[in-house]
């Protein structure tokens, strides 16, 4: 007999103790009837979006006049919330393909919720583009197509490239959610009944778990990894480049790249905090998400976060060392000019407050961790709005500088986001497996007649 | 332990005859599998709750074609972002201070995003191919083959079921039922 897995060590405080039929009971168990408090959270949630649709409606009546769009700012908290949402989707793609590919034993419990906010996240980032283009009705003119008048998109321009790296990214995270879930939603058919396992069945697409299904799934789902992983990283380079491809000061950095990869897992982690605190909670799977995934995903946080502190660094010793006047310009009044609280909001929330989880202590308090999760979100939202408003705010003559005013259009499409978001987690929440009970099942060993365990 | 029950899946008719015996434990379903592979039952259908490399090794199964659609897919990918990019190009041309009408560089980011989109979609397509419309029909199912159990379904006639039932149980089945066509 080849490879054998050893058995968990109990003692070693992440040990699966569970049986394989536990773990179906625990995870079928998650999709009971939803309590008091879901039906509480997902009526908020519902009433945020209709606050979204609502204004949406007032944009498409009388245009983006509604918005505090000034000259020069014409990309404002539209442009910020989309670069949030999409950032928000690269924790659980770095979770799903990343950290399957290297084999880490902790992304198993985490990684369906995470994959699932990807997919929802950059759901709710694709609408943003769309709103902020004014006229949304013929935002299909984005996409090349055989039209009357013999045109195509501009290929060299990164708006472009946007489109498409945003789509792939859309498609793939869809795909790769969607694939994963096979195996759970057919070990969820075999232990439902009535019209539920009617549903389950149609979606499980005829999944028997047989020895030439998973030969080929297993294939398939380490080439989605391998593919999902490159498209990750490109995906907000490209979103990076929206702003770095200009000359504008404070954009036309060479760092941009890596640095938006860093700060789009930074606020991921995030929002996976401060989604599946309350989640596992919310549906008794503690003793499946435990501290040691906290632990985990808390270095993963100071880790992205730390990079983040020596980006900011960089940044500003750039814009010091090039001579610039114009970047040390921009870079001055980000920290003491007019939007002095946004800039001071983004360096205490990102850089400083990611340094506490050095601490071990702070990594494994869950209350700590969920504070610490909403200052990464709110850190993390003005780090878009201060790269992007500040830098157009201040133009090359002061004569044409300006300052944003954000109206009611703008925080009520914010708000819409966060309830379409919100909408859809719930939602699947309490629709499919939020823990992957096949990959939980493959790591732990199955039942032996004679030696090892069992 | 009779959780072995009629699956409803496959339409009467339709069913393949054979035997279809649970394990409770892998070392044992991998005894019944060498056996049965070394008396010649090749076209076995093992059915398990998760992907079990013992299980793997001892079927010897050859490694899966679906990576020769990845590879067509993402080529066909990166060749239709470069070929789209170039031709749009042409086609309406946008001079700009005597630089190159097609330019590669910008290009290469279509390129690499079509290239991941079509390897991953014809991974899946692969994956329908041959484990849902090419995939064996009319095989016995039992809920707990999801759940805890490891399945073994041997297609047979009649006048084998004897001794396959024997060998099934002396390697530790937990129970073995008939299926009739």
């Amino acid at each position: 007999m080849a490879v054998v897995a050893q058995p968990h060590d109990p003692s070693d405080g992440h040990a699966i103790t569970q049986t394989h039929a536990e773990v179906t009971r625990d995870v079928v168990a998650t999709l009971g009837p939803p309590s008091r408090g879901y039906l509480l959270l997902l009526a908020a949630a519902v009433s945020l979006f209709l606050i979204g649709i609502l204004t949406f409606l007032m944009l498409i009546k009388d245009g983006l006049g509604h918005a505090g769009y000034n000259p020069p700012i014409f990309w404002s908290v539209y442009i910020t919330t989309f670069v949030f949402w999409v950032g928000i989707g690269h924790a659980g793609t770095l979770i799903s393909a990343i950290l399957f590919l290297f084999r880490s034993p902790w992304r198993t419990a985490v990684y369906r919720s995470t994959e699932a906010m990807t997919v929802f996240a950059v759901m709710t980032a694709g609408l943003f583009p769309i709103i902020h283009i004014g006229r949304q009705w013929i935002f299909y003119w984005l996409l090349p197509y055989p039209n009357q008048r013999y045109l195509w998109p501009n290929f060299k321009s990164p708006l472009i490239w946007d489109v498409f790296a945003i789509s792939t990214y859309l498609t793939v995270s869809t795909t790769f959610l969607v694939f994963g879930l096979i195996p759970d939603v057919a070990a969820v058919r075999d232990k439902v009944s009535g019209w539920r396992k009617m549903i389950y069945s149609w979606s499980s697409v005829g999944w028997q778990g047989t020895d030439n299904q998973w030969r080929h799934y297993s294939r398939a789902y380490l080439y989605l990894a391998a593919l999902a992983t490159p498209l990750v990283l490109s995906v907000h380079s490209v979103v990076s480049w929206d702003f770095a491809v200009s000359i504008v000061p404070g954009w036309h950095g060479t760092i941009f790249a890596p640095y938006f990869v860093a700060g789009a897992i930074y606020s991921g982690i995030g929002m996976v905090l401060t989604l599946i605190i309350p989640l596992r909670r919310a549906l008794k799977i503690e003793h499946m998400i435990n501290s040691y995934h906290f632990d985990n995903l808390a270095k993963l946080t100071l880790l992205t976060g730390s990079i983040l502190f020596y980006a900011y660094a960089m940044e500003y010793f750039v814009a010091w060392y090039s001579g610039n006047i114009f970047e040390q310009t921009t870079f001055y009044r980000r920290a003491f000019g007019p939007m002095w609280w946004a800039g001071w909001t983004m360096i205490i929330c990102n850089a400083f407050v990611s340094q506490l989880l050095w601490f071990r202590k702070i990594r494994t308090n869950l209350t700590a961790l969920f504070v610490i999760s909403i200052f990464i979100n709110i850190g993390m939202w003005f780090e878009r709005y201060v790269i992007i408003v500040s830098s157009l705010s201040n133009d090359y003559i002061p004569w044409a500088w300006g300052q944003l005013n954000p109206t009611w259009a703008d925080w009520g499409i914010l708000a819409g986001s966060f309830g379409w978001f919100g909408m859809w987690f719930l939602l699947f929440a309490k629709t499919f497996p939020i823990v992957a009970i096949q990959e939980i099942k493959e790591m732990i060993p199955m039942p032996r007649r004679r030696g090892g365990h069992g | 332990m009779a959780f072995l029950k009629r699956s409803k899946s496959a339409p009467q008719g339709r069913r393949v005859p054979g035997l279809v015996a649970s394990f409770l434990h892998v070392d044992a379903a991998v005894d019944a599998i060498r056996a049965l592979r070394a008396k010649g039952y090749r076209n076995l259908v093992v059915y398990t709750p998760a992907p079990n490399h013992e299980i793997e090794e001892a079927l010897e199964h050859r490694v899966s074609p679906v990576r020769l659609f990845t590879l067509i897919g993402g080529l066909t990918g990166c060749t239709a972002g470069f070929a789209m990019t170039i031709w749009m190009s042409y086609d309406w041309p946008l001079l700009v201070g005597g630089k190159p009408i097609a330019a590669i560089p910008p290009y290469v980011v279509i390129g690499f995003e079509l290239t991941i989109l079509m390897g991953a979609l014809s991974t899946v397509a692969a994956v329908a191919l041959f484990s849902v419309l090419m995939g064996k029909r009319g095989v016995p199912y039992d809920p707990r083959f999801s759940d805890d159990a490891i399945g073994i379904f041997v297609p047979t006639t009649t006048d084998q079921l004897g001794p396959i039932e024997q060998l099934l149980l002396s390697a530790g089945a937990a129970e073995v039922r008939h299926e009739t066509a």
